[in-house]
């Protein structure tokens, strides 16, 4: 299954190779045009009829992680966050380390020895390190070394009521939408891009704008979802079944009001399910994408994660549907010329 | 069997306290194939005897390894179907944020312990612990739909793979004490192939993590000459201090304090030296938190021994043993009971 073999793929923010292997296999044979630039974005183009507006629809690639910072002389590794992880979902988790994935686990001091006031606190990323089994650091330099990078050893499961917990939704969701649809979409012109290192800066997103030029651009998403109970509801950025959630502003974009107009439109006229991103928080590609040359019209359309950029993130497949369809129908509506 | 299936079989299933009886299917066939008579007591203790050679006292060597492990359980089900949950003995409440559980209800559910995301905190909050009472479980049901397959007070266990690490370690979720049963399974088969005159009872004990409650019914109930008490030790990192931890693949910590009979503990290391078998010392003057301070204190008083297996990140899901330590562990043990006889128990056992 497509969405399981992109999560559990590693492809940390800088190290997307592997991700990108997998979706070029993906895609090479229903583009019509596709290369990876030099930051390791993949730009795909598929051709169709003569539109006046240019469309760019992107997803990015990498994921949130670790990198090993050092090996002491126990053999244990230090490490340092890449991307935006709450320290306090690391600890008591199995990882993988490097390209060859050697399992370690992040423990933690004994609650026996801990003084009343130490678990009230969390422990700091400099308190914390993996212990992958060797006994010192000769040993550990032959299996690990400093640079390499680390993912969450957490696999994809189904769930509940047509839910799926696995890491890395953020954002291998939107790269499963983008490559169902660059697989399905016929005769429809677009640029389908899948960005390298959002999560640490929106490092990718600037160079592709710049290259592709589009008038328009979605950009796809695992968004926030943060439901819990007896929570106000305005303080809850969306809700899980509820379907995609379309962006009204966070901290690097104000989506343009027409074209998010537009979707929400789209979406009611074919009775699509969609509710909007209540949260100013986070941001994404689309804060380099509309401000890059001249500029392009953006939206954002995001699937709704709960416990985002942790080993245990939870979507809605229902959820998933719903923005799949909401694409598609977006894309009829280009193909018109009514976008 | 070979120990480290059993250990897998052990620590992949969940038998939090109260709730052990899950590994009964487990553990019964393996050990009936070495004893002579096996028993489930009223608590759920698992008490395994093999009868010693030409035992003309009767003397009596109780080993208790408990079988428990700690966990959390149902207190209440949100209007949108999240879970609220409380803990079974001793959890650090950092160590199961953004955890996969699985809630033992009318049939296993997966879930997830949420966490907040990082995007949406307040800068002061990401250096406080979350409260358990601030967490919750998602398993993906309405409260309508949960109605019928979760019940308050289901236990729930951290859904956690036993793994293999580098050379000889392992991680896994229980291995608090689970370690301790697959090292009473060796020492079972070390025993049949040498001669020992106590009979010896393998008791794998409940409840130890809420009040080592299994021990007291079983030791009462075996009368012992001797108890000894298997359980594990914390093992070297950085942060703890080096007084108080065990090295990892150095052997049995032996302990020594006011829990233990100091003329026993001669002995084991005696046996230990003369059979080359690696031990520590762990020191602890009171009642040590094992089955052993139970024994101890049961009936008139029974001399007591405790041997700790090192472990690291103790009651944490990704616990660390190295195999060695167990197999030396039951290597010691049996060693040990065979140079116990009813000549000279009564000698050891003098003040």
């Amino acid at each position: 299954m497509l969405l399981k073999k992109l999560t559990e793929a590693s492809g940390v923010s800088g190290n997307e190779k592997e991700v990108r292997n997998i979706i070029l296999d993906e895609i090479q044979d229903f583009v019509d045009d596709i290369k990876v630039d030099r930051l390791g974005n993949i730009i795909a183009y598929k051709k169709g009829k003569d539109n006046p507006k240019k469309l760019m629809i992107t997803a990015h690639m990498d994921e949130v992680g670790l990198m090993i910072t050092d090996i002491d002389d126990m053999g244990l590794l230090k490490f340092t966050t890449v991307g935006g992880i709450d320290k306090r979902i690391l600890v008591s988790k199995p990882v993988l380390i490097g390209d060859n994935k050697v399992l370690g686990v992040i423990g933690a001091k004994p609650i026996h020895l801990q003084k009343r006031e130490e678990w009230q606190n969390a422990l700091e990323i400099e308190q914390l390190y993996i212990d992958i089994g060797v006994n010192n650091k000769t040993e550990g330099e032959k299996l690990v070394s400093i640079g390499d990078y680390v993912i969450f050893n957490s696999q994809y499961v189904e769930f509940g009521d047509k839910l799926v917990k696995a890491k890395a939704l953020d954002n291998r969701v939107g790269c499963s939408l983008l490559i169902e649809l660059i697989k399905e979409i016929e005769d429809i012109g677009f640029y389908g891009v899948f960005t390298v290192m959002e999560e640490v800066g929106l490092v990718g997103a600037g160079p592709v704008a710049y290259t592709v030029e589009p008038d328009l651009s979605i950009i796809l998403e695992g968004t926030l979802c943060y439901d819990i109970p007896k929570l106000d509801s305005h303080l809850i950025p969306t809700h899980l079944n509820k379907g995609p959630a379309i962006s009204l502003m966070d901290r690097t974009t104000l989506f343009d009001m027409e074209f998010r107009k537009r979707i929400t439109k789209i979406a009611e006229e074919n009775h699509i399910p969609y509710q909007y991103r209540k949260s100013s928080m986070g941001g994404n590609d689309s804060g380099k994408i509309h401000t890059t040359k001249e500029g392009s019209v953006t939206a954002t359309i995001s699937v709704p994660c709960r416990n985002i950029h942790s080993p245990t993130s939870v979507m809605s497949k229902q959820d998933y549907e719903n923005t799949y369809k909401l694409l598609k129908t977006i894309l009829l509506e280009y193909e018109k010329g009514e976008l | 069997m070979d120990i480290k299936e059993l250990l897998e079989a052990l620590c992949n299933t969940n038998s939090i306290s109260g709730d052990e009886y899950r590994l009964e299917g487990i553990i019964m066939p393996v050990f009936k194939e070495f004893t002579d008579d096996i028993v489930v007591d009223k608590l759920g203790n698992i008490i395994a005897l093999k009868k010693g050679y030409n035992n003309k006292g009767n003397i009596k060597v109780m080993l208790a390894a408990h079988m428990d492990e700690i966990g959390l359980m149902v207190k209440h089900i949100e209007e949108n179907g999240f879970i609220r949950f409380t803990s079974i003995g001793g959890i650090d409440p950092r160590t199961i944020l953004g955890q996969e559980v699985i809630v033992h209800g009318k049939e296993n559910l997966f879930g997830v312990i949420g966490s907040k995301p990082p995007h949406l905190q307040e800068k002061d909050e990401i250096d406080r612990a979350i409260k358990i009472e601030d967490m919750t479980i998602d398993v993906g049901f309405t409260k309508e739909q949960l109605m019928n397959l979760i019940s308050i007070g289901d236990t729930i266990s951290i859904r956690r793979d036993f793994k293999t690490l580098q050379g000889n370690r392992i991680t896994a979720r229980a291995l608090d004490d689970k370690a301790g049963v697959a090292a009473m399974y060796e020492c079972i088969k070390e025993l049949s192939r040498l001669q020992h005159e106590p009979d010896v009872y393998f008791v794998s004990t409940v409840q130890e993590e809420v009040g080592v409650r299994g021990a007291f019914t079983s030791a009462y109930g075996i009368n012992p000459h001797i108890g000894i008490a298997i359980d594990v030790g914390f093992g070297a990192t950085p942060e703890l201090s080096k007084t108080d931890t065990l090295e990892m693949g150095k052997g049995p910590g032996i302990t020594i304090g006011g829990n233990i009979h100091p003329g026993l503990r001669k002995k084991l290391v005696d046996v230990a030296k003369d059979y080359n078998i690696p031990f520590q010392y762990e020191i602890a003057p009171g009642p040590t938190g094992t089955d052993g301070r139970a024994i101890q204190i049961t009936r008139e008083g029974i001399p007591t021994l405790c041997l700790s297996i090192p472990l690291r990140y103790m009651h944490t899901s990704v616990e660390v043993v190295d195999i060695l330590d167990i197999k030396n562990t039951a290597k010691l043990l049996a060693f040990f009971i065979t140079t116990i006889t009813n000549t000279n128990l009564e000698g050891l056992l003098c003040y």
